[in-house]
This record gives structure tokens, C-alpha cells and sequence, in this order.
């Protein structure tokens, strides 16, 4: 259905197909996307603004609102950092409960994809039944940790809270249940019918654009990329499992091209990994302390006496979380960066979205399953209400100029 | 004349409120497939009630006549084909001698005017979505159309043969298709059948088929400016083609009823009661085919591309109720060749 009629198309900033706000400009024609333009800068909120005025402790609990569903990977990404900078060893069942929780993270928030996938694409009972299935996993982590979401687990130098016997027969009977369940549900996700023809040769990211865009996360496994922060810079207990591997749609027998059908195949295959992951570590998880033992007050007076910078990769979910901490004699940071997954992902959307149907587009914008409030970082915004767009030359100028300026002083 | 309007003017009220409840019914059959527990069973009446009270909102870029002309035509067709469909029924039920035996040709063109005055509404709003989603229905009425007058021919083809009037839809309950038919025409109504029941979605606008509605693409498509009473006339005429669908889809494949099945009866204190359960029968029937037809096939699918849906219809579904037809054309039974 070609047609010689260019019009614009307009998807957000609100939007059904969308949980967070963003703007995509599209150039239809026909029914075919000719070209598109994406707006960030709906939901900036500051965060790394207002990390600057918490103390160390505070920042953790700040940065599990970063992301509703990363809210382990980065306050645990910040930890690593701030562990870098001041050279705390995490005892080692502090490490395994750290890699338990994130598994744990991880298996519920590709469920949660899955559900919203299939809702993209109209397959609402898909939907209902891997929320469903979802609870058992939030349920878990409710008993374990207090909460659904926000865990709270973690502080500097290891966790908060241990896993109990009773914990752990929950975590084994999750284990167990998902077990049983996998076979079935990944028949569903990766043989249904009308779900492959949705989802097969759409959204194509190339392993040459994946590796242009630095593309991350199961984004860039999909394209084929072996590319995982777990086994690439292993931290918590991923140095001692040797058999893990980045996860590919090659293990289904599949050769990857990087359409939406191999990113929902990575994180079918990745949920697997993840149960299998969380066995490992119950099965070896090791007896002592779960933290240095010191009180909030300590850390941070140990902290205001440090000086340097560090840097935090965890892999989240959605692909690398990297937190980069300057610590210099205060009670907190002077500087913290955040770099969310979305924030390499999101460029990806410009290949994959060209040439393709409307009826596409909810699917492949949610195939890099995005988080818009973790990738907003800045937005100007003029007197008269206009939006103030600054070009990559302008900034690179800048930048020169301000330390010009900070070397002549 | 009179009693015609008094039977017309009732039906279309209990028409109104059994379409909203063949809507719930189909919303709480999802909802346990789904594993949920679902809206109450009269929530579309609901539904109905609060839009009623709301503000009617029309947008500036809208073309006024039109816009807000277009649901209301859509409601007063769809009430028409559902009277249309259903008068000679019940006529039928009661045993009611009458002239009145309506037409399967105007049924046919029935079926597409509240479509078009939606389509039409679309277009006339101004808003980008609502055009898509307008094309989109245009493309799914072009591929539907000729499997449903496939369908309709073909049953017409088999009541000829029968000497009645074949277009007439009272002589489709003297000679239903399956009447007299040999192992081809057996055959060849089951593939009619199998292809009627993957029109009703699409007419319906309901997954697979719901492209011009498509929430999560166009946000409600072809409705997304309308509000609140043009919005729930366009609920209503929902209701109301689920109802006339379904109907059509009794009559033209299941039009028996319980004492031509069984030859039973019904009497209580010497007053024959026979109509009335008759009646029941038939919502029965039409719940059944409603599920068939659209709970059971939105509940396991995903919601196919307009491309896909073109070529669905117009080859696989197009080929298949030809065949019925070719075969119904060659039950050795009939006697018209």
C-alpha cells in the first residue's frame, strides 16, 4: 500500500501504545513509516541534581526510583561505584544475595515485557497470563526483601537483609514453579502463530547498526552481539559461574538478524538463564557476614574523607547500567552520572523504525523495551514555552570554553 | 401497520438492552479465559448510562454536520438490520401469517451502511488517527464484502432449488441449507459456516480484525474523537450489530427451532408457552455463535496487519466460501442443474 502522499504522524507524547511520555514524529506514507524523529524531554526529573544534595546512604534509596523496574541494577551500579572509589570488599554471601535479587529482578521485568509486547501487538490474554505468572516471582521478592518493587536491600558494602531458611524454601518453590511452567510458556512466546507473523522480519537492527549505536542489553544480543556486562566485567557471584554465556537466538538453532522476534527470543532463552542462575547461587551460596557491620553514620563519615572517582556497570534487564561517583571530601558526591540502558538503546529506534507498517510501531518501539524517565537528562526550555535545541557542534564549543576557562583561572 | 411499529419500537428496545448484554457476556467469557474476573455483566449498559451524562466534546477541525451526524446514522441503521433480520424470525416463531418476508439483498447492503457512516464520521473529524484507522475499515469492508455475498447466494443457491423464494429470508426457515442437502452440500456449508463465523470479527471490529480500532496503534482509530452521547450511540450500534450479526449468522446456517429439532412443545394451565422458549432458544443459539464467532478467536490471537488481513480475506477466505458455493452447486441432491 504505497501512496504518493506524505503526512505527518504524531505518536505522543501521550499515548496508549506508551507508558512513559515521549514524542516520535513519523513521515507516513501510505501505511509505510518513510522517516522518523524522536523528542526525549517529557519527564526529566533531576535526579542526578538531587543526588548531589544527599548523603551517601541517602543516594541508594534515591536511585531505586530511577527506574521502576531496574530498581536494583542501579543503586547496585552506585554501590559498585562507590566500592571502587573506596575499596570495600563485599563479603562473599553479600555477593550472592546481591546476584539473587538481580536474577530475580531480571526474570520479573522480562515477564513484564513479555505482557507488554503482547499487548502492543493486541494479544491481550498473552498479556493477562504472563502477569499472572508474574505475581509468583513478586510474591517472592516480597517475602524476601519487604517489597514488590522498591527492595531496599542494598547498602554500601554489602546488603541489608539475609535470606532466612523460610526465604529460601519460598525461593526454591518459586524456582520450581517456573521450572515446570517454562516449557509451556516459551512454546507459547517463541512458536505461537500469529504472535511469529507480528513479530518476524520487523524492527531490523543489524549487527553492523547494533555495534554503530553501541546498542546494549538484550537489544544487542538479538543482533547477534555476545555482549554482557555479567560475563564481559563480572561482579557479585557471576565470576564463579563458568557456564554462563550471553544468551543468543542462536541457542534456539535460529541465525540472529535482529528483528523484534530474536529480541523477544533473548529474553525468553534470558529468563531460563536467570532461574538457572538463582539455583546456582541458592545451591552454593555461602555461610557469613552480609555486611561490614557499620551503621549508615560510619560509612558516610568513612566516605567524607575520600577523594577520587569510580565506576559501577551492573547489566540490568534492559542492557548496561553505569554509574560513574567523583567523591571529594563531602558528605556527597560532588558529581554523579547515571547511564541507563535506554539512553544507547533509544538511538536504535532510527533503523529499525524506518520502512516499516503503522501497525508496527507500538511493537518495535517497545522491542528495546524502553525506559523514558531513565534517558531524559536535560531539557531547555525557553521563556515563551518553546523547547531550545542545541546541535553537537554548539555543545562541543561549549565545552571547550568552559575548561579553557577552568585552565586560565 | 400498527403492530408492526408497536412490535418494531419494543424490539429495538430489547434489542438495545440484549446487544449491551451479549457485550457483557462476551466480556466476562474473556475475562475467565484470561484468568481475571472481569466487569460486571451489565457494565456496557453502564457504560451506556454514564456517557449519557457526559459533555459532548466536538473538535474544532471537525466537519460539524457530518461528524456528529455520522453516529447517529450508524445507530439507526444497525437498529434497522437487526429489525430487519429479526421480525420474520419471530414472526415465524409465533406462527404469525404476514406478507412480510424480507430480503437477503437488502440484508446484505444493511450490513455496511453503519460501517460507512463510521468510516464517514472518521474522516470528517480531521484527526490523523482517525483517518487511518477510517482507511483501514474501508480495506476491510472491500475484502469481507464479497465472502459475505458469496455466503448469502450460496444459501439463496440451495432455497431456490427448493422452489421458494430465494431471496426472501422467511424461506430460509422452511428450507434451511442443511434441508435436503447430499455429503457435498454438507460439506460445502461447513465451509460457508467456517467462513461466515471469520467475517463476524472482522465486521465487529474485534482482534484479530480490529485494525481500525487498534488501541495501542491508533488509539481507538476510527472513534478516538468522538465523546460523550455520539460516543455511546456508537456503543449502541456495536451492541446492535453484535445482535443483528449473530442473528444472521442463526438464520441463515441454524434458523431451527426447538419443535422442528425435537417436535416438542411447551403448555402450562392450557396456554401454549412454545414461542417463548423458542425464544430462549434462539439467544441460546445466538451466544453461542457470539462466542465462536469472536470471544473464543480475540481471546487466542494477536492483531494481525492491515496487509495481512487483506490478503486474508481476499484470497484464503474468498476461495474458501467459493468452494462451499462450487460444492453446494454440485450436491447431486439438487435438482437446479
Amino acid at each position: 500500500m504505497k501512496s504518493d502522499i506524505v503526512y505527518p504522524l504524531n505518536i505522543g507524547p501521550v499515548h496508549p501504545a506508551f507508558k512513559e511520555p515521549i514524542k516520535f514524529t513519523f513521515r507516513i506514507e501510505g501505511e509505510q513509516v518513510a522517516g522518523v524523529d524522536i523528542d526525549f524531554g517529557y519527564t526529566h526529573r533531576g535526579i542526578e541534581k538531587i543526588a548531589l544534595e544527599r548523603n551517601y546512604i541517602q543516594i541508594i534509596y534515591l536511585l531505586e526510583r530511577v527506574c521502576g523496574i531496574c530498581s536494583f541494577s542501579h543503586p547496585l551500579a552506585y554501590c559498585l561505584a562507590i566500592e571502587d572509589v573506596a575499596e570495600i570488599q563485599v563479603p562473599d554471601r553479600a555477593r550472592y544475595i546481591r546476584t539473587i535479587i538481580g536474577e530475580l529482578e531480571r526474570l520479573h521485568s522480562h515477564l513484564l515485557w513479555t505482557g507488554i509486547a503482547a499487548h502492543e501487538i493486541g494479544f491481550d490474554t498473552l498479556f493477562m497470563y504472563t502477569w499472572n505468572i508474574r505475581e509468583k516471582v513478586l510474591d517472592c521478592l516480597e517475602e524476601f526483601t519487604g517489597n514488590r518493587i522498591n527492595y531496599g536491600m542494598l547498602t554500601i558494602g554489602g546488603v541489608r537483609r539475609d535470606i532466612t531458611p523460610e526465604n529460601s524454601e519460598t525461593i526454591t518453590r518459586m524456582l520450581e514453579y517456573y521450572m515446570e511452567l517454562y516449557d509451556r510458556a516459551s512454546e507459547i512466546l517463541l512458536d505461537d502463530l500469529t504472535l511469529r507473523a507480528r513479530t518476524e522480519g520487523i524492527g531490523i537492527l543489524s549487527r553492523e547498526q547494533a555495534e554503530m549505536f553501541c546498542a546494549v542489553g538484550p537489544t544487542a544480543r538479538g543482533s547477534g552481539l555476545l555482549k554482557d556486562v555479567r560475563i564481559d566485567y563480572p561482579v557479585n557471584a557471576y565470576y564463579d559461574i563458568p557456564w554462563l554465556n550471553p544468551i543468543s537466538p542462536r541457542d534456539i538453532g535460529k541465525e540472529p538478524i535482529g528483528d523484534v522476534y530474536d529480541r523477544m527470543a533473548v529474553r525468553v532463552l534470558e529468563i531460563k538463564q536467570s532461574l538457572n542462575v538463582i539455583q546456582f547461587c541458592m545451591e552454593n551460596l555461602p555461610e557469613g557476614d552480609i555486611n561490614s557491620g557499620e551503621g549508615a553514620v560510619k560509612i558516610i563519615n568513612k566516605l567524607k574523607k575520600l577523594e577520587g572517582e569510580g565506576i559501577g556497570r551492573y547489566e540490568a534487564p534492559r542492557g548496561e547500567v553505569c554509574h560513574y561517583v567523583i567523591l571529594d571530601n563531602q558528605e556527597h558526591p560532588i558529581q554523579l552520572k547515571v547511564k541507563a540502558p535506554t539512553y544507547s538503546n533509544g538511538f536504535t529506534w532510527i533503523p529499525m523504525l524506518t520502512n516499516i507498517e503503522i501497525a508496527d510501531i507500538p511493537i518495535v518501539i517497545a522491542s528495546i523495551d524502553p525506559c523514558v524517565a531513565c534517558a531524559d537528562r536535560m531539557t531547555f526550555i525557553r521563556k515563551d514555552g518553546a523547547k531550545e535545541r542545541y546541535s553537537w557542534d554548539y555543545l562541543h564549543q561549549k565545552s571547550i570554553q568552559k575548561y579553557k576557562r577552568s585552565a586560565n583561572q | 401497520m400498527i403492530m408492526i411499529l408497536a412490535i418494531a419500537l419494543i424490539m429495538t428496545i430489547v434489542g438495545l438492552i440484549l446487544g449491551l448484554l451479549l457485550k457483557g457476556i462476551d466480556r466476562k467469557i474473556a475475562a475467565y479465559f484470561q484468568s481475571r474476573i472481569g466487569p460486571p455483566l451489565l457494565q456496557p449498559v453502564y457504560d451506556i448510562i454514564k456517557l449519557m451524562y457526559k459533555q459532548t466534546i466536538i473538535p474544532v477541525t471537525a466537519v460539524r454536520w457530518l461528524f456528529s451526524s455520522a453516529p447517529v446514522i450508524a445507530l439507526a441503521s444497525s437498529a434497522l438490520l437487526l429489525l430487519y433480520i429479526t421480525i420474520p424470525y419471530i414472526f415465524y416463531i409465533f406462527e404469525i401469517n404476514t406478507t412480510l418476508q424480507g430480503d437477503l439483498i437488502v440484508v446484505l447492503y444493511c450490513i455496511l451502511i453503519p460501517s460507512i457512516a463510521m468510516v464517514t464520521g472518521a474522516f470528517s473529524s480531521g484527526s490523523p488517527y482517525a483517518a487511518i484507522g477510517a482507511q483501514r475499515e474501508m480495506v476491510i469492508l472491500m475484502s469481507i464484502e464479497l465472502p459475505i455475498a458469496v455466503v448469502i447466494i450460496s444459501v439463496a443457491w440451495h432455497a431456490a432449488d427448493s422452489m421458494a423464494d430465494p431471496f426472501a429470508i422467511s424461506s430460509l426457515f422452511e428450507y434451511p441449507l442443511w434441508h435436503n442437502a447430499g455429503a457435498f452440500g454438507v460439506l460445502g456449508g461447513i465451509l460457508l459456516f467456517f467462513a461466515m463465523v471469520l467475517v463476524l470479527p472482522a465486521e465487529m471490529s474485534r482482534v484479530p480484525f480490529d485494525q481500525a480500532e487498534a488501541e495501542t496503534e491508533l488509539a481507538e482509530g476510527i472513534s478516538v474523537e468522538y465523546s460523550g452521547k455520539l460516543l455511546a450511540f456508537i456503543l449502541l450500534t456495536d451492541a446492535f450489530k453484535a445482535l443483528a450479526l449473530s442473528m444472521l449468522v442463526v438464520i441463515l446456517f441454524f434458523p431451527y427451532t426447538l419443535s422442528q429439532l425435537f417436535g416438542i412443545s411447551f403448555q402450562m394451565y392450557g396456554h401454549t408457552l412454545t414461542p417463548f422458549v423458542e425464544i430462549v432458544f434462539l439467544l441460546f443459539k445466538i451466544i453461542v455463535i457470539y462466542s465462536f464467532g469472536i470471544t473464543f478467536i480475540r481471546v487466542v490471537m494477536a492483531r494481525l496487519k492491515i496487509s495481512q488481513v487483506a490478503r486474508f480475506f481476499l484470497f484464503a477466505i474468498t476461495a474458501i466460501s467459493i468452494i462451499g458455493l462450487i460444492l453446494i452447486m454440485l450436491d447431486p441432491n439438487m435438482r437446479i442443474i
